[in-house]
């Protein structure tokens, strides 16, 4: 215990593990074909092999016993492979539905992020499309409700399995008050918010190795001030990102209840953090998408392309959650109180 | 990641929180902005007294970087002077490391008792971030050293006891290898002072040195291994010792002024507000990464620069933002009546752009990141 900013031996070990298996096993080749469903079934189940379904869930009921640090560690792996399954949101999903399919990954999982509308339907469920059970809020219920995956997306920015699902048909079971959602919410903040440095700190590498192999004017345009300082404002963010979702995920696991001290410019609330992380690494991918994009020139709009694929998803993984201005705007209301007089 | 602090350094903060309370008071800023001298004896002679200097100083007391790093963050969220404070604290740890015994024994009670200042004659009216160019020149003459020359920047020298001096002692060999660092009292015959007066309130100085004469016993470090006494400075700040946190005292000053003429339920300005609070937390995060990475024996000098340059930048854009949102009373000085944050937007927004400028651009820390970190190669 005390003051350490670096990474458990075992959350190293973690990072080698995942980082090698999405290299070797899901590189952008089975990114691209997996588009535009955004799902490749044979990688879920190689995944399913290495335990990372039920990484997050209590080891009683048959899961890894990892902690959120552990799974920010997992999902910044994820995150920088754009990797075409659902490994996220059934992460967050299996922990307040430790059913032994879903530990196992048999069953995918999936968080609604928003409420049913009044015919009880949740819309955009990220990963509702191949979803056999999702967790949400059903009036004042947290409920899970397994049908049948649809199977189908509406074609999307991001390529992401999204799809409407129903609250109401299916085997549904009450997994408490609609307030237990926000505890999965914050998880699935933190968890994004990873994914989302490792999206830009993969685009930034791919944005570096770029302008070294692209010349022009005889020189590699990696070599032009303009370009490396474009460049040069982008490492900060991955790694303010990064820490700000490690200090999410470490509130997360304190016994004692977490403070807001705006003077003092100390926080230790899981939830505060979640928030802080989400908007800030949204901005992030998107700052380092944009950038790198950029660098590429005329390349980078072309679809064969990777950083096309990581734009798209920078984008679209952050806003299947609304517009992050209300999420600001939430945060100020956490921050500062809630406004008077409006 | 464990961000817990150690109950040492949750003691060591409740005590220099204690020392800026009875020492920093609304008077003492009053003042530091109408003097321009951003330096407080009463705090530095406090911490002094608690020991808390020396133990600051690197190699000398606990020298633990994460104390540094909670000392000047305490200070710089309090709106506290440091400017002084940083310098002196680096300065003495510049002595320890490469001063001789004599020189320990000569300088360093006056600085960690907190009574002696140290100003720093580095940049030139020609040579600014370029410093390795300097020419202000340093000749044998006997068993002295003649100096001759001029500094601009020499913050704090109207004030203090001793100066630190880059100097050239050799012009045949490349820029980096014939600098000379001497430290002398500022009181040495031939020194002459001048005030630079800033866009904001703080003040500088210009500094001319005509036949300055000096013994070997004011060189610091060896002769012509200046620049690597520079390093040894730098090496020491490791980016812990404020300027990073700017936008803490800037979001308290504005948001007390939005609550009390109800802005502060306007969408535009809460919006602004959680994005500062968002964006210094993260500097403050990544300060805490180049203290425990100093504290676990690194050298965090290309994360200092990553840090200085978000800090700064992010600054900037909420002092901006906050300004235009006062409208025309964020125009408003200190002691106006209706100025914004009783005078502090004007005075953000004065004082935001040196931020950028000073202990290394925005530029020269892009550059170092991308040939350091990136690996991109020299683009000059």
């Amino acid at each position: 215990m005390g003051f350490d900013l670096g990474l458990s031996s075992d959350q190293e070990a973690i990072r080698d593990l995942f980082v090698g298996f999405f290299t070797r096993e899901a590189g952008p080749a089975v990114v691209r074909a997996a588009e535009p469903l955004g799902f490749d079934r044979r990688l879920w189940e190689k995944c399913c092999e290495l335990g990372a379904p039920g990484m997050g869930v209590a080891e009683v009921y048959g899961g890894g016993g990892a902690s959120l640090s552990d799974l920010v560690v997992l999902a910044e792996s994820f995150g920088a492979a754009i990797a075409p399954i659902p490994l996220l949101d059934h992460v967050v999903a299996a922990q307040f539905l430790p059913d032994p399919d879903v530990v196992s990954g048999a069953a995918i999982a999936a968080v609604a992020l928003s409420p049913t509308d009044s015919e009880g339907v949740w819309h955009l469920v990220p990963s509702g499309a191949v979803a056999d059970v999702v967790i949400g809020i059903d009036g004042d219920e947290l409920v899970a409700v397994r049908s049948r995956a649809p199977g189908v997306a509406p074609r999307n920015h991001g390529a992401q399995p999204i799809a409407d699902r129903s609250a109401r048909v299916g085997d549904r079971k009450v997994l408490g008050s609609a307030g237990e959602m926000s505890r999965a919410l914050d998880i699935w903040r933190t968890l994004t918010s990873a994914a989302l440095v490792g999206i830009a700190d993969r685009a930034l590498a791919m944005g570096v190795a770029y302008v070294m192999e692209r010349s022009q004017f005889g020189v590699p345009i990696g070599s032009f001030q303009s370009v490396q300082h474009g460049l040069a404002d982008l490492p900060v963010l991955v790694d303010g990102g990064r820490m700000l979702c490690h200090k999410a995920a470490w509130a997360a696991g304190l016994e004692t209840q977490g403070f807001i001290d705006v003077d003092a410019n100390e926080y230790t609330d899981f939830s505060l953090l979640a928030s802080m992380a989400f908007i800030f690494t949204g901005d992030a991918a998107a700052a380092a998408t944009d950038r790198s994009l950029h660098f590429h020139g005329g390349y980078g709009f072309a679809a064969e392309y990777d950083i096309q694929l990581y734009y798209r998803r920078a984008r679209g993984w952050r806003l299947i959650a609304g517009d992050p201005r209300h999420e600001q705007l939430e945060l100020a209301d956490r921050l500062f109180g809630r406004a008077q007089g409006n | 990641m464990d961000f817990t602090l150690s109950n040492d350094v949750v003691e060591f903060r409740a005590a220099i929180r204690s020392i800026i309370a009875e020492t920093v008071t609304p008077e003492v800023v009053d003042e530091m902005h109408r003097s321009g001298t951003f330096d407080l004896p009463a705090l530095n002679l406090a911490l002094g007294a608690a020991g808390y200097i020396e133990r600051a100083v690197p190699g000398l007391g606990k020298g633990d970087p994460v104390e540094l790093w909670v000392l000047f963050n305490e200070l710089e969220k309090a709106g506290a002077p440091f400017d002084g404070l940083a310098i002196n604290i680096m300065i003495a740890g510049v002595v320890v490391a490469v001063g001789t015994d004599e020189q320990k024994a000569r300088i360093l009670p006056s600085i960690i008792s907190g009574e002696a200042g140290v100003c720093m004659g580095y940049s030139e009216p020609d040579h600014g971030s370029d410093v390795a160019s300097i020419t202000t020149r340093a000749v044998r003459d006997g068993d002295e050293w003649m100096i001759n020359g001029a500094k601009m920047w020499t913050t704090m020298a109207h004030k203090a006891t001793w100066l630190i001096l880059l100097t050239r002692t050799n012009t045949e060999v490349p820029k980096h290898k014939g600098l000379t660092m001497f430290i002398m009292p500022m009181d040495t015959p031939g020194i002459t002072v001048e005030p630079v007066h800033t866009m904001a309130t703080e003040r500088t100085n210009a500094t001319w040195y005509d036949d300055v004469r000096v013994g070997d016993d004011a060189v610091l470090g060896e002769v012509n291994s200046g620049w690597r006494t520079m390093t040894v400075a730098l090496a020491f700040e490791r980016g812990v010792m404020g300027g990073t946190n700017a936008g803490v005292p800037l979001l308290r000053h504005f948001r007390l002024w939005a609550d009390k003429v109800g802005l502060s339920a306007d969408p535009f300005v809460r919006y602004q507000m959680a994005r500062t609070a968002i964006d210094m937390q993260v500097a403050t995060l990544l300060t805490q990464r180049s203290a425990w990475i100093a504290g676990s024996g690194g050298l965090p000098g290309l994360e200092g620069s990553m840090t200085k340059l978000f800090a700064t930048e992010a600054y900037q854009r909420s002092v901006r933002a906050f300004q235009e949102m006062a409208g025309s009373s964020g125009l408003l000085q200190f002691h106006e009546p209706g100025a914004a944050a009783d005078g502090f937007i004007d005075y953000d927004a004065r004082h935001a752009p040196v931020t950028t400028i000073y202990g290394g651009t925005s530029e020269i820390q892009r550059n170092n990141i991308a040939e350091r970190h990136l690996r991109l190669p020299k683009a000059r």
